[in-house]
């Protein structure tokens, strides 16, 4: 045919393969990049911190004298604060992704439910913070509490489970859903023996990250009145309270710097907490994976 | 055993068996999907303790047809119904009939072998499991059984309790056949069960549907002609919708008395 010159493709072999490594290269540093400026910021942070960080750190409550400065009440104040959301919005989530995928009728108003959902995911936190602020804190009159602050994360992260949950169990095959109804299973046998079940690592790792996420959020607390300088151990979920970000966040704006030191030893057990949380679900996930 | 000179109609059908009572009797039944009519006014028995195949080209409604004899169909939303479908006497599509108890009674084998990702024991314990069975004695009776029906306890004896994902395609079908079995149905469908395999596997399934004969009615889709006319009793030859001819599965394959039937099976088209 004569439609390929081998001579001149010889000849641009040469431009061609430096391409193709110069954009592997490129590919390459726009991923070490990232794990450059995160090394940075661990050995910053370490480096800070490192004097802050021993026992009295994890017993001690806030104080204006640094070297007694602890991060007890801000720990406390945060696990009590997903003892409340964590419960609230798997059930609200994985209940409400469930529906949608699996019951509700695939017509017009279920593509604009699912529109919302999929846009209040990307809601400024801040917004959902003046949301709870009118409806728990002031129209129920739950105050500045635990459970105020609680309810008002589980809405933030209502919506990255319900998306998460949607995809996990939008990918459990249709087959084995088949195989189930063809054995004279009911609905809700599939759901719990096919569906979930395959579908759980799935919607465990999207709650752990919705979970990650709500740990590090400040803004909505902020905006609902959670305190910044506690004593105290939250007792029940009426108490006030305080939670890790909340606290780095004021020893931060503080003028002396002995106490941009204590933040970093802050930041180092806020992401130590994280990592924990993430190990959980990989743990978990595994288990799970395993099983089916 | 296909015919492709024989010209001369033969009107008469092999009526020489015994007359078997019928499992299934549609009448006028119709069926769409949206606006398109996929089955058009079927009148089609089904007689006990045989194996029914289904031929036809693809898009023919076949495997429509057949996933209505267990309302597996309506997992599609958009089907609409109409008509008449009798199991054992009852009209399948009145509300008023259960589709689990249905499908409790005519089990299924689909095209694709879709163990589910549990162990094999699990996997054949399933259906007795969601009907209520919790004894671990009975469960283990069922499993073996049925395994043994399946012809396949052999092979998997020594690990039934490892993942059914590790068995081989064609061991894959015979688990679905055997879970199947398991939920003792009285009727099988089975919905071109050896397309995803290899000609011995295709084989193993085929032998397996003679011996299985014995005990179940049997309702078999099938692409391949040459499987219909080694493994079936009667045949039906669906075309664009419509059932075109229906007899004894030699009488079909040697006198068909419709010209599109004879196309088909002599490949004319298809």
């Amino acid at each position: 045919m004569g439609f390929i010159n081998h001579e001149k493709v010889a000849g641009k072999m040469a431009s061609r393969t430096a391409k193709n490594s110069f954009v592997k290269g490129l590919f390459l540093a726009a991923t070490l990049f990232g794990l450059v400026v995160l090394a940075i910021l661990i050995y910053r942070i370490i480096t800070q911190g490192i004097g802050y960080l021993d026992g009295d750190f994890f017993t001690n409550f806030a104080s204006r004298r640094p070297e007694n400065a602890g991060i007890k009440a801000a720990i406390f104040g945060s696990i009590w604060l997903m003892a409340v959301a964590a419960p609230v919005s798997i059930i609200l989530g994985v209940g409400c992704a469930i529906y949608l995928e699996l019951y509700a009728k695939k017509n017009k108003f279920t593509r604009l439910i699912q529109m919302n959902i999929a846009n209040l995911a990307g809601v400024p936190s801040i917004v959902f913070g003046l949301l709870g602020l009118t409806v728990f804190v002031r129209m129920l009159e739950m105050g500045r509490s635990v459970l105020a602050g609680g309810l008002t994360m589980s809405l933030l992260i209502v919506p990255i489970i319900v998306v998460a949950s949607q995809e996990a169990l939008r990918a459990v095959s249709k087959d084995i859903q088949e195989a189930s109804y063809g054995l004279g299973a009911t609905k809700w046998q599939t759901i719990r023996r096919v569906v979930l079940p395959a579908a759980v690592p799935g919607i465990i790792t999207g709650v752990i990250l919705a979970l990650s996420r709500a740990v590090g959020e400040t803004a909505p607390l902020i905006v609902i009145g959670a305190l910044s300088f506690v004593a105290f151990v939250p007792e029940n979920i009426w108490s006030g309270f305080t939670v890790m970000p909340i606290q780095i966040f004021n020893w931060t704006s503080r003028p002396q710097t002995d106490f941009h030191d204590v933040a970093a030893a802050g930041i180092v057990v806020l992401l130590i907490m994280l990592l924990l949380m993430n190990s959980i679900a990989v743990l978990i996930r595994n288990k799970f994976s395993k099983r089916y | 055993m296909i015919s492709t000179t024989n010209k001369n109609k033969q009107a008469e059908p092999n009526n020489k068996k015994l007359q078997k009572p019928n499992v299934f009797e549609a009448k006028g039944f119709n069926l769409w999907y949206g606006e398109d009519q996929a089955l058009k006014n079927i009148d089609f028995d089904i007689a006990e303790n045989n194996v029914t195949a289904i031929i036809g080209p693809s898009g023919c409604g076949k495997s429509t047809f057949l996933k209505s004899l267990n309302r597996m169909v309506e997992l599609v939303p958009t089907v609409k119904m109409a008509g008449e479908i009798q199991y054992r006497g009852k009209n399948i599509l009145s509300s008023k009939f259960g589709v689990e108890e249905l499908r409790t009674k005519v089990g299924m084998v689909f095209q694709k072998p879709n163990p589910f990702p549990k162990s094999i024991y699990e996997n054949v314990a399933y259906g007795p499991r969601i009907h209520g069975i919790r004894d671990k004695v009975t469960l283990d009776q069922i499993v073996e059984t049925s395994l043994k029906g399946a012809a396949i306890w052999d092979e998997v004896k020594d690990r039934l309790h490892e993942n059914a994902y590790g068995l081989s395609g064609g061991q894959q079908q015979r688990l679905c056949i055997a879970r199947c079995l398991a939920i003792e149905p009285d009727v099988i469908l089975m919905d071109e069960p050896t397309s995803a395999l290899d000609p011995i596997s295709t084989l193993k399934v085929e032998e397996l549907v003679q011996q299985l004969k014995q005990n179940f009615s049997i309702v078999i889709v099938t692409h391949n002609m040459q499987q219909a006319a080694r493994i079936s009793d009667k045949t039906a030859f669906f075309l664009s919708g419509e059932l075109v001819e229906y007899n004894d599965t030699d009488v079909i394959f040697s006198n068909p008395r419709d010209n599109r039937t004879e196309d088909y099976i002599t490949g004319r088209f298809g």
